[in-house]
């Protein structure tokens, strides 16, 4: 009679290490690799550009992920640190005119400097206390970026309209290929930051990261420089969030303050909320999740609206109660979110029949 | 100097508001624990529940009040048991989070019901003004200034000398203990969110009725973080002082120097006292153990 597997058991450091244990594991990766390369050429071009939002919110999920699911430091800063990246990526760029992946690159850098400069209040206060430093952080970015002292920003506009992406020779093509083109960058780095993230935590860096979270004094005791560990955090999950405001701004191809406001802070917590804290497929999911879900919600008011026209009527207010239902439903029934439900799937099957 | 005179009163009277939203605030933390993000969004469900009693019910104003409080008890409780409770002993993110959800839920059925603009609601306090020292000062400011001051009282005087006010302060103090004594904690939570919600309508109404019955009540509520951060998140008395200080500030920095700067000015001053003094001019000094 064969032996019924009871879970995964590692016998060395290395095997415990490793970012796959199983096989099925790797079956898993290759389907997901043939999916996003067949995915470009099936779908039509709305399906691509929420495709492409998707990316982007991956790559700033992930990040918020790093600080606040497996750093603790909770951050409702987010809007504005996006909105640094995308400011300065733009300026650099087009007004400058330093060639676009330089300009990204000096946007990510200094995203990560301002992000470090608003996570030394973390340094004295945790919790609530850095949550509301946090949410003080971003109402003074929107506030700058609105009002847009002596028009630096925006020249007195209040919106930038942004060339079309160019780097070196290749210049992104006309509306019809647009998405197509996109796509590939996206997804490419997209997977990238994924894969920084997911190695990040093999690291004595990323570990003692989750040792800051866990418990601060303990960690400061084992040896872990508690200094050095936040602030390399906000440095970090800044860089990726500054990426991912570059991205959409060269993605979107206009800038305004709208885009960057408390609200997008706040999806952007519940993306990790929803996907699972401290989890960096988690952050993935509550990316898809989040990102999929008003399109869904648009989809079935539309299809109800004949029966119904309250529904069609009252979108936007649906749209946020439904996020804020959601939030609450995950945070109360499984807060460890859409990571764990599907590590529990798993289980079940593993272990089967045997219920744990 | 009418300028100043004027800046004066206005700031004093946005200063009590913000001083009654502060108050629920600190309630909810002091008893619970729990950092509230939804305190604007009870600002916002306080007045329309008024507006609904009052306008589209067609009832007397005292009556209106006794429907708006009853309500905000309900609402208070309900919140309590079905969201907060099952977050006891979660971690502050979670809490943080579960709030903003709420929040977020809040406004958006708000705006389902009432849709996004403002309602008009006949002015509750008279709308002339007075001549002072060559000032002409709305009446109805001072009166909400006279409101929030009585309703800040009573608060206060519940705390020191009713005894589930003895017992709220208890249960803030130590939970275990409180329990040990008798008192019933779970009561305890349901009253403090009622109360929060009840001191929130007052705000909400009494703004309402000085501005506008509309959505941005709610981001009103966003303020009450500064001032509670100034006062001392758990200190009664720091938020009349920091309730006071944050509307008297805007409403100068508004007035001499820049409107749209009055509106970021509470927030620089929020980050400046967290790196100086993190809890506040009030609050209580926290040891953090292992």
């Amino acid at each position: 009679m064969a032996a019924t597997a009871t879970g995964i058991h590692h016998r060395s450091y290395a095997s415990e290490l490793r970012l796959r244990a199983t096989r099925a594991e790797y079956v898993r990766l290759a389907l997901l690799a043939v999916l996003l390369v067949v995915v470009p050429f099936v779908m039509d071009n709305y399906w691509l550009s929420i495709i492409n939002t998707i990316f982007i919110a991956v790559i700033g999920a992930v990040g918020l992920n790093i600080l606040v699911g497996y750093t603790g430091q909770i951050s409702l800063g987010q809007g504005g640190f996006l909105a640094v990246g995308a400011y300065a990526s733009v300026i650099l760029s087009d007004r400058i005119g330093l060639p676009t992946p330089l300009s990204i690159a000096l946007a990510v850098a200094l995203t990560a400097v301002v992000g470090t400069f608003f996570g030394l209040p973390g340094l004295r206060l945790k919790g609530l206390y850095l949550a509301i430093a946090t949410l003080a952080s971003q109402q003074i970015i929107e506030f700058f970026i609105r009002r847009d002292y002596g028009g630096f920003l925006t020249e007195g506009r209040g919106y930038i309209n942004v060339d079309r992406l160019e780097v070196g020779p290749f210049k992104i093509g006309a509306r019809s290929v647009f998405e197509f083109q996109w796509y590939w960058i996206l997804a490419v780095i997209a997977v990238l930051a994924v894969i920084c993230a997911r190695n990040l935590f093999r690291t004595g860096l990323g570990r003692s990261f989750m040792a800051v979270r866990d418990q601060d004094i303990a960690a400061e005791a084992i040896g872990v420089n508690l200094t050095r560990a936040k602030l390399t955090a906000f440095a970090v999950s800044s860089s990726f969030v500054g990426l991912a405001g570059a991205l959409t701004a060269h993605y979107s191809e206009v800038v305004t303050w709208e885009k960057f406001t408390l609200e997008v802070s706040i999806l952007y917590l519940a993306m990790i909320i929803v996907g699972g804290l401290g989890s960096v497929a988690g952050a993935v999911y509550g990316a898809v999740f989040m990102t999929l879900l008003p399109v869904l919600i648009r989809n079935v008011a539309n299809a109800a609206s004949g029966s119904v026209p309250f529904l069609a009527d009252q979108l936007p207010a649906i749209q946020n109660a439904v996020f804020g239902a959601i939030i609450i439903a995950f945070l109360i029934f499984e807060p460890r979110g859409l990571d764990r439900i599907w590590q529990r799937m798993k289980d079940y099957f593993r272990v089967w029949p045997f219920r744990y | 100097m009418s300028t100043f005179l004027n800046l004066l009163v206005y700031g004093l009277a946005d200063g009590a508001i913000l001083a009654l939203a502060a108050l629920g605030f600190v309630l909810i933390y002091k008893a619970t624990g729990v950092i509230n993000f939804a305190q604007g969004e009870f600002l916002l469900v306080g007045a329309y529940m008024f507006y609904t009693a009052f306008v589209v019910l067609r009832l007397p104003m005292v009556l209106a009040v006794v429907f708006g409080v009853v309500v905000a008890t309900l609402i208070g409780i309900v919140i309590e048991r079905l969201i907060l409770r099952p977050m006891v002993g979660e971690s502050p993110i979670s809490i943080i989070m579960v709030t903003i959800g709420l929040s977020m839920l809040l406004r958006a059925l708000v705006q389902m019901f009432y849709g996004t603009s403002p309602m008009s609601q006949p002015p509750l306090l008279p709308r002339t003004s007075i001549s002072f020292a060559g000032a002409t000062i709305p009446l109805n400011r001072l009166l909400v200034v006279l409101i929030a001051a009585v309703v800040l009282t009573l608060f206060t005087q519940f705390f020191r000398r009713s005894r589930h006010g003895i017992a709220m302060r208890a249960v803030a103090d130590d939970q275990q203990a409180a329990m040990t004594m008798g008192i019933s904690v779970r009561r305890i939570f349901a009253m403090a969110w009622a109360l929060a919600a009840v001191s929130a309508l007052i705000a909400g109404v009494l703004l309402g009725d000085i501005s506008a019955v509309d959505q941005n009540l709610a981001s009103f509520g966003l303020l009450v973080f500064p001032v509670v951060i100034l006062g001392g998140l758990d200190s009664v008395p720091g938020t009349i002082v920091g309730g006071l200080v944050m509307g008297l500030l805007s409403q100068f920095v508004s007035g001499y120097l820049d409107p749209g700067l009055a509106t970021v000015i509470p927030y620089i001053v929020l980050v400046l006292i967290l790196l100086v003094r993190p809890y506040g001019i009030f609050g209580e000094t926290r040891i953090e153990r292992v």
